[in-house]
């Protein structure tokens, strides 16, 4: 009774029309010693699938939180910041002459400042005959064109 | 979430997981990889994860269409090189040994069916789904999945038989 309920469920297995529960069944008559001679080729099968079923992943997963760490990059550079402009001292006004000299010193150097300017346009005002050079060799350049 | 809890989610379905693309991928380092890829993106996924009513069926749906991406992919012909490369290497020593072993038999009958039989054996013959569940996660109208699982249950017993009416001859 038990074997040709067995057979049935075969057949039925091929033509895919078994439930879960009856493949179960033939799992277990398969996986157990006693099977009959002439079903024995289909063994394999079924015992295949038992043993397939027991692998198992056995890998590590790095679940790192990834989202987090750039969070926390921009509250370290916020506060970092915060630091930075809690010791942050505005640069001392530059230094001045009046700060470095005497005022007799800055007189002098003035002084001697303004006697050089007053040559120096000595120098300058001498020059001022050039233009009339100029003004002649003007004239001779136009006639030649 | 926490990872605790979102480990505690992922763990009963984690191993399906891998025999899945295990099966579609063959090598056991590219399913891991595989395996590993999907829990990454689940987890990047976890605040939405409430929202999903089959957080499994969504997962497996997910590393069916990621192996089949990567079978797809140029990786898959060097994944496939390598791999025959691979048998071929240990072809002396291993693979007698494992001749003799006609369970080993059915994992190589299983890997030459096409990759949609192979993908409704492993969930019905390995994993046990129902065909309602198996419908939603390939996507395939009810007549198809029992088509294709018993042209694949049928090819894997003539080849089986094949295998041993050679071993008996």
């Amino acid at each position: 009774m038990e074997l040709h309920n067995i057979e049935k469920l075969i057949e039925k297995y091929f033509e895919a029309t078994t439930t879960v529960a009856e493949e179960e069944k033939l799992r277990k008559y398969f996986s157990e010693d006693e099977v009959a001679p002439h079903l024995e080729q289909h063994a394999p099968l079924f015992n295949y699938f038992t043993k397939a079923k027991e692998e198992r992943f056995t890998k590590q997963v790095p679940l790192k939180p990834r989202r987090n760490y750039l969070k926390w990059v921009s509250v370290a550079a916020i506060a970092v910041f915060m630091v930075g402009l809690y010791f942050y001292q505005p640069t001392p006004p530059p230094v001045t002459l009046a700060d470095e000299y005497t005022p007799e010193e800055i007189e002098s150097a003035k002084e001697a400042l303004a006697l050089l300017a007053m040559n120096f346009n000595k120098g300058t005002e001498q020059l001022y005959y050039l233009d009339e050079f100029e003004k002649t060799t003007n004239k001779f350049l136009t006639k030649n064109n | 979430m926490k990872q605790t809890e979102f480990l505690n989610i992922v763990l009963p379905f984690r191993d399906k997981l891998f025999r899945m693309a295990k099966r579609l991928l063959v090598s056991t380092e590219e399913a891991e990889d595989a395996t590993q890829e999907i829990l990454i993106k689940l987890w990047s996924k976890k605040n939405k994860m409430e929202s999903y009513n089959n957080v499994e069926a969504f997962a497996m749906t997910m590393t069916k269409n990621f192996c089949l991406d990567r079978l797809k992919s140029k990786q898959a012909g060097n994944l496939k090189l390598v791999h025959t490369n691979y048998t071929d290497a240990s072809s002396s020593l291993q693979s007698e040994l494992e001749a003799k072993d006609s369970i080993s038999w059915v994992e190589r009958i299983m890997a030459e069916l096409p990759e949609q039989q192979k993908m409704v054996l492993q969930l019905r013959d390995v994993e046990q789904y129902e065909y309602e569940e198996i419908e939603k996660l390939l996507d395939m109208k009810p007549t198809a999945i029992r088509v294709a699982l018993s042209r694949a249950r049928k090819t894997v017993r003539e080849k089986l038989m094949e295998k041993h009416n050679y071993g008996i001859a």
